[in-house]
């Protein structure tokens, strides 16, 4: 019995961290894609927005046999900064990549970080998705108009909610709708929730005015009528969705929360095409075009130096509203 | 009886081979991740959700509960037996629960968390069948002012627990409270006591600060101590639940879900805050309150309810709201999100086998898991017949790979063992762990709602006080402050029983 307890418990131990990689193993024919021991990391918990790219598109790569077992592992850390210091770390190394996006470009400005995206080899952009403006079923605001007119008169009365900490996507979103309106993003009230599921009971409860957050979380509530959905932030309307977009409503915003991988500094030409390859045969695959209808992920493939430029004008837009709320 | 009739369609789903077997795999994995301090619940969903891709979402779901209820089982078990939680709902249960094993008792105390685990998420799971519309309606009226209120009762609530000396209880809390001050503040992204090291950006999780104070603590001062005392086993005793323990239990055991059910339904409610209340209360309500501290049985058997009956308030807000209140339920969440279903509103009409067959799920699950917990509560008490330089070894060796397994960074090894030693330092100079604990989880909490509601109600105080629900609290806590001196006022009335209540030297 001594013995017997101990084994057990030991044997569970083995079962939960060992389990899922042993059986994910899949393998692939070669397609010239391999990189063998390729690792892909997540600056954030299991179950979050990168954690669910990576492992969709690990999963996806191996079942169309572009490359065999991608290691998924997780290292987060001050919203993807840990992660990131990590990457950047490992100068030259061809077979580690990172999943992230616009939050972590917030997270190494709000968090002073001395590594910032610029240090990395970008590969490529995935996917994007805009964010909403919803109000509760009940609330006085009918339209986007009539709730920015009430914003400005008196920005501190009418509380915005979103499902990000300063520096994050909701709140970029909020202070650059706040500044297209002539409101100054330091008068804004902006509450922050632990992601849009906690910021969903403030506004069905019309705790804040109104919510800033990504369409995804919200689409039944805004379909079910709980929701009543002003404006979206995206250049586009979003399909079977009735609301404008802030841009044909006269406020000047474009704004999408996207997703990308990014690699170590340092890596020879062969190394950057070699990834950026499998990366661009991934998002061409059926598999990854299945996922992307059933996550309801916009593709926003953009690969190598245009994707760099696009990253350091993202840095730019985060820098300039926080040193304008003075973070 | 619309619901009732659902409900049995929904056995008919649960009770098919497949989906018995995914819950037993379900329930087990559970138990395991639970008995392990770091592997949450919510980290063992989200890594199996790659491996039930292939699944049908049905069985995926069932399972999927089986290690949410069973990790709140199994929770408990290294709590009494190692004075470990294994999660932070359990801390609680460490109390009564370890001074219950140190004297002999550990198979009762086992017996009477797990018949509490059973009797909590069965009740609650008859009131989500029975409430959820309603509950979820409520849950959505609750906001910040309404949490703080909460959060200032439950501190009021916590000076009960502070042990023997007020002050240096008060000393321990304050030491939680500034180890819960460590990150990134969430309102404006500003850095506090991280003397600019990224890996304390976030503040240090929860389960580390209680497997430091609670485990790491204990070992080095067993350690330091074994030498004076004798090396010897701890007695294992009788393995069944006695007829008095019975009686002391039982009006725990329904006691705990009306406590625990309510706040796993709102938002930011989770288990760890109703277990505290509901240690309190049985502590004020009970006949023994001399023991409590020393192993009152009623200090594990209603704690433990209460945090089964908030599992299943959980899954009422994720259901018919698509709210996730706990990091388990935001995995789960996004869980169903992968398999293109929208929890929400919508969910009960456009799955009903699934949503259905999920809840009598619930009910097989939680029958499992007692048919696997009862028996097993003497064989895990058996635990303690390994010697104790072994035994310490040991929950060293669990408590490391625990605190490493919550983010795999070796840095939170160096907290974990930082920690320690000032849980070692606590029990030299005589001070209580729990009060730190509680204020680790209890203080960003509070400060976060605080500052929520005032920034809501744009910096009026008025805003803390302007809802019914939180006047309803305070009234309440002013009742429970003014209490001892209204009894002085009002003389003559069984006053010997408010003697026994004092807290002994």
């Amino acid at each position: 019995m001594r013995l017997r307890t101990p084994s057990a418990l030991l044997g569970a131990a083995v079962l939960v961290l060992a389990g899922p990689p042993l059986i994910t193993s899949g393998s692939g024919a070669d397609t010239g894609t391999q990189i063998p021991g390729l690792r892909l990391m997540v600056p954030n918990s299991p179950g979050g927005g990168y954690d669910i790219t990576a492992r969709t598109a690990a999963k996806d790569a191996e079942d169309a046999g572009l490359t065999h077992n991608i290691e998924v592992f997780n290292l987060p850390g001050a919203g993807g900064t840990v992660g990131l210091t990590r990457l950047v770390g490992e100068h030259g190394n061809g077979k580690l990549a990172m999943s992230m996006g616009l939050g972590v470009v917030g997270a190494a400005r709000s968090n002073h970080s001395p590594k910032t995206l610029a240090d990395t080899t970008p590969i490529a952009r995935l996917t994007e998705e805009p964010d909403v403006v919803v109000v509760a079923e009940d609330s006085p605001y009918k339209d986007i108009k009539q709730l920015i007119e009430a914003w400005k008169e008196k920005p501190g009365k009418v509380p915005a909610g979103g499902g990000s900490s300063p520096g994050g996507p909701d709140h970029m979103a909020t202070m650059l709708t706040a500044r297209a309106a002539d409101i100054k993003p330091k008068d804004v009230n902006y509450i922050p929730y632990d992601g849009g599921g906690e910021l969903l009971a403030s506004i069905l409860g019309n705790k804040v005015a109104f919510g800033v957050s990504g369409v995804g979380e919200y689409l039944d509530q805004i379909k079910s009528g709980e929701l009543r959905l002003l404006a979206v932030t995206g250049p586009e309307r979003v399909k079977g969705l009735d609301a404008p977009t802030l841009q044909e409503s006269g406020y000047d915003v474009h704004f999408t929360n996207w997703r990308g991988i990014v690699a170590p500094p340092g890596l020879s030409d062969a190394q950057r095409t070699k990834l950026t390859g499998l990366v661009r045969k991934l998002r061409d695959s059926p598999e990854w075009q299945e996922s992307m209808a059933k996550n309801r992920w916009d593709d926003a493939f953009l690969t190598g130096d245009r994707f760099g430029d696009f990253l350091a004008e993202e840095d730019g837009r985060v820098v300039s509203v926080l040193k304008e709320l003075g973070l | 009886m619309n619901a009732l009739n659902s409900l049995i369609d929904g056995f008919g789903t649960a009770l098919t081979p497949i989906n018995l077997l995914w819950a037993a795999v379900g329930v087990l994995l559970g138990t395991a991740i639970g008995v392990l301090p770091g592997i949450g619940p919510a980290m063992a969903v989200a890594l199996l959700l790659p491996v039930t891709y292939g699944l049908d979402p049905t069985g995926a779901f069932i399972m999927f509960a089986g290690i949410y209820y069973g990790a709140m089982f199994g929770g408990s078990t290294t709590s009494i037996l190692l004075n470990t939680p294994g999660e932070t709902a359990a801390v609680v249960a460490a109390i009564e629960g370890h001074p219950m094993a140190k004297s002999g008792r550990g198979a009762q105390a086992l017996a009477a968390a797990a018949i509490g685990h059973f009797a909590g998420g069965l009740i609650g799971t008859i009131l989500l069948v029975a409430l959820a519309p309603t509950v979820a309606d409520l849950a959505v009226g609750i906001g910040a002012p309404d949490y703080f209120a909460i959060m200032v009762l439950a501190f009021i609530a916590v000076t009960s627990v502070l042990g023997s000396s007020r002050i240096r209880g008060l000393a321990s809390l304050l030491i939680g409270l500034t180890i819960g001050l460590v990150g990134l503040d969430q309102m404006t992204g500003q850095q506090r006591l991280t003397f600019g090291t990224l890996q304390l950006a976030d503040g240090i999780d929860v389960v580390i600060v209680a497997v430091g104070l609670f485990a790491i603590g204990e070992a080095l001062w067993i350690a330091a101590h074994l030498r004076r005392t004798t090396g010897d086993a701890i007695p294992v005793g009788r393995p069944w639940l006695g007829r008095s323990e019975l009686r002391r239990s039982w009006k725990p055991w329904l006691r705990g879900p009306v406590i625990g059910f309510p706040f796993g339904a709102i938002p930011a409610g989770g288990a760890e805050i109703p277990t505290f209340l509901s240690y309190v209360t049985e502590k004020r309500l009970s006949r023994h309150k001399n023991e409590f501290g020393k192993g009152a049985v009623e200090g594990v058997a209603g704690p433990e309810s209460a945090a089964s009956a908030s599992a299943a308030g959980t899954l009422v807000s994720m259901l018919t709201l698509g709210l996730p209140t706990t990091a388990v339920a935001a995995v789960m969440l996004a869980a169903f999100q992968q398999y293109g279903i929208q929890p929400g509103p919508l969910l009960f009409e456009r799955e009903p086998d699934l949503v259905w067959g999920l809840i009598a799920s619930l009910f097989v699950g939680m029958v499992l898991l007692l048919a696997l917990n009862l028996p097993l509560a003497p064989v895990w008490a058996k635990l303690l017949r390994i010697p104790r330089p072994y035994l310490y070894a040991g929950i060293l060796f669990f408590a490391a790979v625990g605190a490493y397994a919550v983010g795999g960074e070796a840095f939170d090894l160096v907290i974990l063992l930082v920690i320690g030693l000032i849980g070692f330092g606590m029990r030299r100079y005589g001070l209580p762990v729990l009060p730190a604990v509680i204020g680790v989880i209890l203080g960003p909490a509070a400060e976060q709602q605080l500052r929520r509601a005032l920034q809501i109600s744009d910096g009026s105080v008025t805003g803390l006080v302007n809802t019914p629900f939180s006047v309803t609290v305070y009234v309440i806590v002013a009742l429970l402050l003014a209490w001892p001196l209204l009894k002085k006022l009002l003389p003559g009335r069984r006053t010997e029983t408010a003697d026994s209540g004092q807290p002994e030297e």
